[in-house]
C-alpha cells in the first residue's frame, strides 16, 4: 500500500541540502527589477500628498507606482471590496502601502522608498476592540448563532457565572517572508511566481489590478517557506503590486518584503474580546450560554466573515448546550487587516467554554475534567447551528487520554508538590476538541487535479493544492501511487499553477488532502480505467481480469498469468492511441449553509482530539514552562502517519506560542513595535513540551467517504494547546485556595501570569 | 594599502572583487556567489535561517549568522555553508541523514540553518544530552515542526569523529579594505587608526553593528575591526583577577567565566544564541552601552574595571563610571576598550544572576539582575546589586544595596522602587519590571536560605 504509510516528505533531502528552490532562489533574468513599498507611518488620517520626486531621482530607481498607475481596479479585496492596493485619500493603519518603488537593485529600491515625503492629516485612530464596540465600528454586521431560549434558561438556571477575557493576535512568522516575482510575457500575459496558498486568488487579483482576463495571468508556486494562513489573502496583494510594476516596465519585477515590512504591512490572527454568561445546574451541567465574541478585524474585511463564522460555530466546542447564543462582532480598528491563521477563528471560539467550565468546576468544587465530560455531546445531538455530531469520539478520547497520561495519579502528585513549594507551582489542564472540516462557504469545497502518464510509464501529478511544508504533495502522490499500484517515487509532483488546474480553492481550512486527494484519485482512476479497457482489448481478457499490483499489470484471465510492467502498458497504450492525460474533479458532498440564519451543515465531518498539558509557573516572576503534553488526535485512517505526526506536534507548539509567549505590541499611536524575531517571540526548541507524547486515535477510519477514510489534520491540533492555557490557570489557582476565579488573558506572558497570581493573592487577603 | 579580502569558503579560497567590505556575508553568498542554500529569515541574527559554520584555526566549528556578518570580517576566516556539507561519495552528511530519518523538515526554509547548527554541534564533541541540544539550537527558529524531530535527530547523531577544519589564509599585517574597513593587527595600529578616524565605528563581532547593514541596509561608512589585535583577543588570569580582552568572543570567554563564576553558566548560555556568541564580544556589549545588554549588570555587580587605551596612553576606569546616559559612555573619541578586569570572589563572597524574558532562550531581557554579596554569619554584610532593563543605562541599585546590608532583604525589596523608574515597552511594563526586580531579591534570599530547593521553572 502507498497510503497509510509513513513516507518522508518528498523534498526532505532537498530541504536539508539547501537545494530546494524558493522564489527568492530562482535565477533572475537579466534586467530584473526589485520593489520596495512605501508605507504609511500614521494609523489613521487623510493622505494629503505623497511626494515621490526625491524617490524617483535616487540612483537606480526606475519608477514609482501609486494608485493612479493601476491599469484596472485599485482593489485587492479577497471577499469584500474597496480594499485598495495603494491607499487613496483614506489612511487606515500604520503600515498601509502607499506606493511601490522599483529599482535596479533591492537596496536602491529600499533606500529610495525612504525618501518619500508623506503628508497625512492625522485623525483619531481606533486601536482597541472596546472602543470599536462602543462606536459600533464594524467591518460587517454582527452575526448570531442561536438555539432555544437562552434568556429564559439563564434566568431559571440554579447557577450563573459571567466573565470576560481577551485572547491576542498572532503573527504567522512563516520563515520565508512574502514574495512575488512577476514576469511579463507577450500581449500582456504575465507569469507570477507567488509564495501563496491561493494561486487562483493571485491570478484574479493580478487580473483585477491589470484590467485583463484571468486567462492572461498564470500564478504558480512550487513550494512556500511556510504559510499558516498568512499567505492566503496577503500573498495576493504582494503579487499584484509586482504585476503592476512588471506591466509598466515590461521587466521582471521581484517584490520581497523584508521581515519588518512583512510584519508591519500584513494581517495576523484576529484578537478577540470575549464576554459570556453561563447558566448551569448543581452537577455542573451547562443549561445555557450567552456569549459575545468581538473580533479585532483590523481596518478591512479581508477574510473576517469566515473567521467570525468559524469562531461562532466552534464556541460550543465539544459540549451540548441546550440554549445557546453567540454573537460575533467584527470590529473595525486602525490596525493591520487580520486574516486567516491556522484554526481560522476556531481557536478563539473554543476557549469560551473552556474558560466557563473551569469556572463552573471551581464554583462547585468539582473536578474540571469530570465537568467537561459531563457536558460532552452525545452521538447524534445537534450543534447550535444544526449539524448532528456524528462518529463522536469525545468520550473515548477522554477515557484513553486520562488513562494514557495518568491524570489521576499526576493530579495527586501535583497537589502534593504545590503544598510543599511556595514559589514554584505546577498545574494540569485537559482539553477536548471537536473541529469542523470543510470551508464554511460551500462553493469553496471543490478541487481539480491533472495527471499525465508518459509513454515511459512515468507519472506527472498536478493539483490545485499548494505545498507549504504540510506534506500535501507526498500525500496526494501516495493516493495516485495507490490507484496505479506503483512506487510513489514514480509520481512526480509539480508546481501548483493556475495554468494546469484552474479555479482552485486556497490550500486552507485543513482541506488540502481531503479535496486534492480525491481530485487526484479521480484523475488517476480515469486513466486507470482507460488502461484497463485497452489492456483487456489488447490481451483479449475481460476488464475484470486486469489487475494492477507492485508496479505491474497482471492479465489474470484463466489459463494465463501474463504480467507486463506498468511502463510497458503505458507504452502500449500510447501506440494504441489511448489518451494518457486526465483531469479529476471533486466536490465535497452533504454540505450546506445558510449564512444569514447561521444554520446548516457547514462541515462534512468533525475531527476530534484531546490533550493534557502540565506546566510549572514561578510565582515570583510569572515565568512558565510546559513540562509535559500528551495528545491524542483523530486523523481517521491517516494517509501518512509520519506527516500527520509532524502536523500535530507543530500545530500544538504553534498554538502554545499563541497562548503564551507570542505578544503583538502596538504603541499608543498604533505603530506595531514587535516587528521581528528579536521583539516577537515564537517558541524555540526548549519551549516545546519537555515530555511530548503524541499519538493518533487508533482504529478510527472516517465514517464519511473521505479519501481512504483519512481526516484533515492541519488545524485541529493547534487548539490542543488550549490545554496549556487551562494548565496555567490551574497552576495560578494553586497560588491561592483554588476558589478565586482566574482571569488569564492570552498570550499568558510572564507579566500576565504574575498579574493573575497577584490577583489570587489579593483575593485571599 | 590596497588589500583584498581573502577567506576560505567550503574549502576554496575566495577573494571577492568589486564588492564592498560592508556587504553582509549572506548577501554576498546569495547574490554574488550564487549560493542560495543559506536563507534570509529576519536579517537581524535572530531566526538562524542564515546559519553558516566558522571553522576556527584551533579546530573548533562554531555556528554564526551570515546575515549580520560583514564581508570584511571574514578576512582570514574559513567558512562552511550548507553547499559545502556532504557525506561520503555524495551521500547526505550524517546530520542531514539523521534529520531526514527523523522527518525533521516541513517547509524546509529554516532547515539549512538548522543543519549547520547541528553540524557545528555534532562536530564539537559535546555530550548530546537534551539540554545541550537546546543550547545548540537556541539560535534557530522553526515554525512548522515543533522541534521534537530536530532534537531527536541531533540526539541520534551524537558526536561525529573529528574532521580537520579547512585552513584559513593567514594575514600578518594590518589591512585596509576599500579604505573604509580597517583591520589592524597590532594595538599601535589600532590606536593610530582610532585617532585618525574618530568617526569610524569600532567593530568587534558585528552582532549589533551588523544590523545596520542587514536590516537597516545602511552599513557604517567606515569601521575599525578590532578582532585581530592580540592585546584585545587575550585572556589573562591571576589568583585575584581575570582580564578579558575586549574582542574576545563570548564563545571563548565562556569557559573562563563559568569556571570562576559557576552561577554564570545558565545566564551566559541564555545570552543571545551560539551564533551570536561565536562572534559577539563582551567589549562590544559594553561599548554599545545598551540598557538591555546582558553583560553589564553582571560586570557591574562583580566590580569590573575597564582598561581604556588611546595614543595618549592607557587608563583604568571602574565600569560604574563608564555608562553616562542612554547609549552614552565615558569613552573618548580616540579611545578603545582594551580589556576588562574582573576581581575573583573572595572567601565569604557569593555571586548570583537572573534573567527574566518572554522566552527563555535567545531573548532580550525584560529584567536582568546580578548580585555579588559578602556574607557573614548567614547574613549579607555588603552587596553589589546591578540590573538591566530598569533604567536608561545598566545600573546598580544603590539604595537596595545599602538597605540590604543594613536591614535585610525586605528592606532591599522595598528600596528597588526608589532606585529605578523603568519604562513600559513590548518587553513589559515599568510596574512589572519593578515587581520582578524586587521579587528577584526574594529569590536571592531563598537561594541563600535553601540552596537545595528548586526556585526556577527550568530546574523542574
Amino acid at each position: 500500500m502507498s497510503v497509510h504509510r509513513s513516507l518522508r516528505h518528498d523534498s526532505a533531502l532537498k530541504h536539508l541540502s539547501g537545494q530546494a528552490v524558493y522564489i527568492d532562489d530562482m535565477p533572475e533574468p537579466a534586467g530584473t527589477l526589485h520593489g520596495a513599498l512605501i508605507l504609511s507611518p500614521i494609523a489613521c488620517g487623510r493622505l494629503r500628498r505623497l511626494g515621490t520626486e526625491a524617490v524617483a531621482k535616487m540612483p537606480g530607481v526606475v519608477a514609482v507606482f501609486g494608485p493612479d498607475d493601476i491599469p484596472g481596479k485599485n482593489d485587492v479585496a479577497a471577499v469584500g471590496q474597496n480594499e485598495p492596493l495603494f491607499a487613496v485619500d483614506r489612511i487606515d493603519y500604520a503600515g498601509q502601502p502607499l506606493a511601490l518603488v522599483v529599482a535596479e537593485t533591492l537596496d536602491a529600491a529600499r533606500h529610495a522608498a525612504e525618501r518619500a515625503v508623506i503628508d497625512i492629516e492625522p485623525a483619531e485612530a481606533i486601536l482597541d476592540v472596546e472602543t470599536a464596540l462602543a462606536r459600533q465600528a464594524y467591518v460587517q454586521a454582527p452575526s448570531t448563532v442561536l438555539r432555544g431560549d437562552p434568556d429564559t434558561a439563564m434566568t431559571s438556571a440554579p447557577h450563573k457565572i459571567s466573565a470576560e477575557f481577551e485572547v491576542g493576535g498572532q503573527e504567522h512568522f512563516y520563515l520565508e517572508g512574502q514574495i512575488a516575482f512577476a514576469l511579463p510575457g507577450e500581449d500582456g500575459d504575465m507569469v507570477v511566481h507567488s509564495s501563496t496558498q491561493h494561486p487562483t486568488e493571485v491570478q484574479h487579483i493580478c487580473a483585477r489590478l491589470l484590467g485583463c482576463d484571468f486567462a492572461r495571468i498564470t500564478a504558480t508556486v512550487r513550494r512556500l517557506g511556510g504559510g499558516f494562513g498568512g499567505k492566503e489573502s496577503n500573498a495576493s496583494w504582494v503579487a499584484g503590486a509586482a504585476a503592476v510594476a512588471a506591466r509598466h516596465t515590461g521587466k521582471p519585477v521581484k517584490l520581497r518584503l523584508p521581515r519588518e515590512v512583512d510584519m508591519i504591512a500584513t494581517g495576523k490572527r484576529h484578537p478577540f474580546l470575549i464576554r459570556y454568561t453561563v447558566g448551569f445546574d448543581d452537577e455542573g451541567k451547562v443549561l445555557a450560554l450567552d456569549a459575545v465574541l468581538a473580533a479585532d478585524a483590523g481596518w478591512s474585511l479581508d477574510l473576517t466573515p469566515g473567521v467570525v463564522a468559524r469562531a461562532l460555530t466552534h464556541t460550543d466546542n465539544a459540549y451540548w448546550i441546550p440554549h445557546f447564543r453567540a454573537v460575533g462582532y467584527a470590529c473595525r480598528t486602525n490596525k493591520q487587516s487580520n486574516t486567516a491563521f491556522r484554526g481560522f477563528g476556531g481557536p478563539q471560539g473554543v476557549v469560551v467554554m473552556e474558560d466557563a467550565l473551569d469556572r463552573i468546576a471551581a464554583r462547585l468544587g468539582r473536578d474540571p475534567d469530570d465537568v467537561r465530560a459531563l457536558n460532552f455531546y452525545e452521538e447524534g445531538q445537534e450543534t447550535p447551528y444544526g449539524q448532528a455530531v456524528e462518529q463522536n469520539h469525545l468520550p473515548r478520547l477522554w477515557r484513553e487520554l486520562k488513562a494514557w497520561a495518568e491524570i489521576d495519579r499526576r493530579r495527586a502528585e501535583i497537589a502534593a508538590f504545590n503544598k510543599a513549594n511556595p514559589v514554584l507551582k505546577r498545574g494540569l489542564g485537559l482539553f477536548p476538541i471537536k473541529f469542523g472540516i470543510s470551508f464554511n462557504i460551500p462553493h469553496m469545497n471543490q478541487a481539480g487535479a491533472l495527471v499525465h502518464i508518459y509513454s515511459d510509464g512515468s507519472i506527472r501529478l498536478n493539483h490545485g493544492g499548494t505545498e507549504m511544508g504540510q506534506g500535501l504533495f507526498i500525500k496526494v502522490a501516495q493516493v495516485v501511487a495507490e490507484v496505479f499500484k506503483v512506487d510513489v517515487e514514480r509520481i512526480r509532483p509539480s508546481a501548483t499553477s493556475t495554468a494546469e488546474v484552474p479555479n482552485t480553492s486556497p490550500t486552507a481550512a485543513s482541506t488540502g488532502s481531503d479535496l486534492n486527494g480525491w481530485a487526484a484519485f479521480e484523475a488517476a482512476n480515469t486513466l486507470k480505467k482507460r488502461m484497463i479497457a485497452f489492456a483487456a482489448q489488447h490481451f483479449g481478457a475481460a476488464e475484470g481480469e486486469i489487475e494492477f499490483a507492485d508496479g505491474n499489470v497482471r492479465i489474470a484471465k484463466p489459463g494465463s498469468n501474463q504480467v507486463v510492467s506498468f511502463d510497458e502498458l503505458a507504452r502500449l497504450c500510447y501506440f494504441g492511441r489511448v489518451s494518457l492525460s486526465s483531469t479529476g474533479y471533486y466536490q465535497t458532498p452533504k454540505i450546506h449553509w445558510d449564512g444569514a440564519a447561521m444554520k446548516g451543515r457547514p462541515f462534512f465531518y468533525f475531527a476530534y482530539g484531546a490533550a493534557a498539558a502540565e506546566v510549572a509557573i514561578d510565582t515570583l516572576t510569572g515565568e512558565t514552562r510546559v513540562l509535559r503534553a500528551d495528545l491524542i488526535q483523530d486523523c481517521g485512517a491517516s494517509l501518512n502517519p509520519a506527516i500527520d505526526l509532524g502536523q500535530i506536534e507543530g500545530a500544538f507548539v504553534q498554538g502554545q506560542g499563541w497562548l503564551t509567549c507570542e505578544e503583538l505590541w502596538w504603541d499608543k499611536k498604533g505603530l506595531l513595535r514587535t516587528v521581528g524575531p528579536s521583539t516577537y517571540k515564537i517558541p524555540g526548541s526548549r519551549d516545546a513540551p519537555t515530555v511530548f507524547n503524541v499519538k493518533m486515535l487508533e482504529n478510527a477510519p472516517n465514517v464519511e467517504a473521505t479519501i481512504f477514510r483519512s481526516k484533515a489534520v492541519g488545524e485541529p491540533p493547534l487548539m490542543l494547546a488550549t490545554a496549556v492555557w487551562t494548565a496555567l490557570k490551574d497552576a495560578i489557582a494553586s497560588a491561592g485556595d483554588r476558589k478565586v476565579p482566574i482571569r488569564l488573558d492570552a498570550p499568558a506572558t510572564p507579566e500576565r501570569v504574575l498579574a493573575a497570581i497577584q490577583h489570587v493573592h489579593e483575593g485571599l487577603s | 594599502m590596497a588589500d583584498r579580502i581573502r577567506f576560505v569558503l567550503n574549502d576554496r579560497l575566495e577573494e571577492p572583487a568589486g564588492v564592498s567590505p560592508m556587504t553582509t556575508l549572506l548577501d554576498w553568498l546569495r547574490d554574488r556567489r550564487g549560493l542560495k542554500g543559506t536563507k534570509e529569515g529576519c536579517a537581524e541574527g535572530d531566526c538562524g535561517a542564515c546559519t553558516v559554520v566558522l571553522e576556527r584555526a584551533d579546530g573548533k566549528r562554531e555556528a554564526m549568522n551570515a546575515c549580520i556578518a560583514l564581508l570584511g570580517q571574514m578576512d582570514g576566516c574559513a567558512i562552511r555553508t550548507v553547499e559545502g556539507l556532504a557525506g561520503k561519495e555524495g551521500a547526505p552528511h550524517p546530520v542531514q541523514a539523521a534529520m531526514a530519518e527523523a522527518d525533521a523538515t516541513q517547509c524546509g526554509f529554516c532547515t539549512p540553518g538548522f543543519v549547520m547548527s547541528a553540524y557545528a554541534f555534532a562536530s564539537g564533541g559535546e555530550k548530546p544530552d537534551i539540554a545541550t541540544i537546546h543550547d545548540a539550537l537556541a539560535g534557530n527558529l522553526c515554525r512548522c515542526t515543533g522541534y521534537r524531530p530536530i532534537v531527536d535527530a541531533l540526539a541520534r547523531v551524537g558526536s561525529l569523529a573529528p574532521d580537520p577544519v579547512a585552513a584559513a589564509p593567514v594575514r600578518k599585517d594590518s589591512a585596509s579594505f576599500d579604505g573604509v574597513f580597517f583591520a589592524p593587527r597590532t594595538l599601535a595600529d589600532l590606536l593610530k587608526l582610532r585617532a585618525e578616524h574618530p568617526d569610524a565605528l569600532l567593530l568587534a563581532g558585528a552582532t549589533d553593528v551588523g544590523l545596520l547593514a542587514s536590516r537597516a541596509r545602511k552599513p557604517p561608512k567606515s569601521v575599525i575591526h578590532v578582532a585581530h589585535v592580540p592585546e584585545l583577543a587575550a585572556i589573562a588570569e591571576t589568583d585575584k583577577e581575570i582580564a578579558i580582552g575586549a574582542a574576545v568572543p563570548y564563545a571563548c570567554a565562556l569557559p573562563v567565566l563559568t569556571s570562576s563564576f559557576p552561577t554564570l553558566h545558565a545566564y551566559l548560555t541564555r545570552l543571545g544564541s551560539r551564533q551570536i556568541r561565536t562572534l559577539g564580544t563582551i567589549g562590544g556589549n559594553i561599548g554599545t552601552a545598551s540598557p538591555i545588554g546582558d553583560m553589564p549588570p553582571v560586570l557591574l555587580a562583580l566590580g569590573a574595571r575597564l582598561t581604556l587605551a588611546s595614543i595618549r596612553g592607557e587608563r583604568e576606569l571602574p565600569l560604574d563610571d563608564f555608562f553616562l546616559d542612554y547609549r552614552k559612555t565615558a569613552l573618548a573619541p580616540d579611545e578603545v576598550i582594551r580589556s576588562l578586569t574582573l576581581p575573583r570572589l573572595r572567601p565569604g563572597e557569593v555571586f548570583f544572576c537572573d534573567k527574566v524574558s518572554k522566552r527563555r532562550d535567545q531573548d532580550i531581557s525584560t529584567v536582568a539582575g546580578a548580585y555579588r554579596l559578602r556574607m557573614h554569619d548567614g547574613r549579607v554584610e555588603a552587596a553589589r546589586l546591578a540590573f538591566g532593563g530598569m533604567a536608561a543605562i545598566p545600573k546598580r541599585a544603590s539604595q537596595a544595596e545599602a538597605a540590604l546590608a543594613k536591614d535585610g532583604f525586605a528592606a532591599a525589596r522595598a528600596a528597588i522602587a526608589r532606585d529605578f523608574r523603568p519604562i513600559d515597552d513590548w518587553r513589559g511594563t515599568g510596574a512589572y519590571r519593578l515587581q520582578v526586580a524586587a521579587n528577584l531579591l526574594r529569590r536571592l534570599e531563598l537561594r541563600l536560605a535553601e540552596p537545595a530547593r528548586a526556585l526556577e521553572v527550568e530546574a523542574l
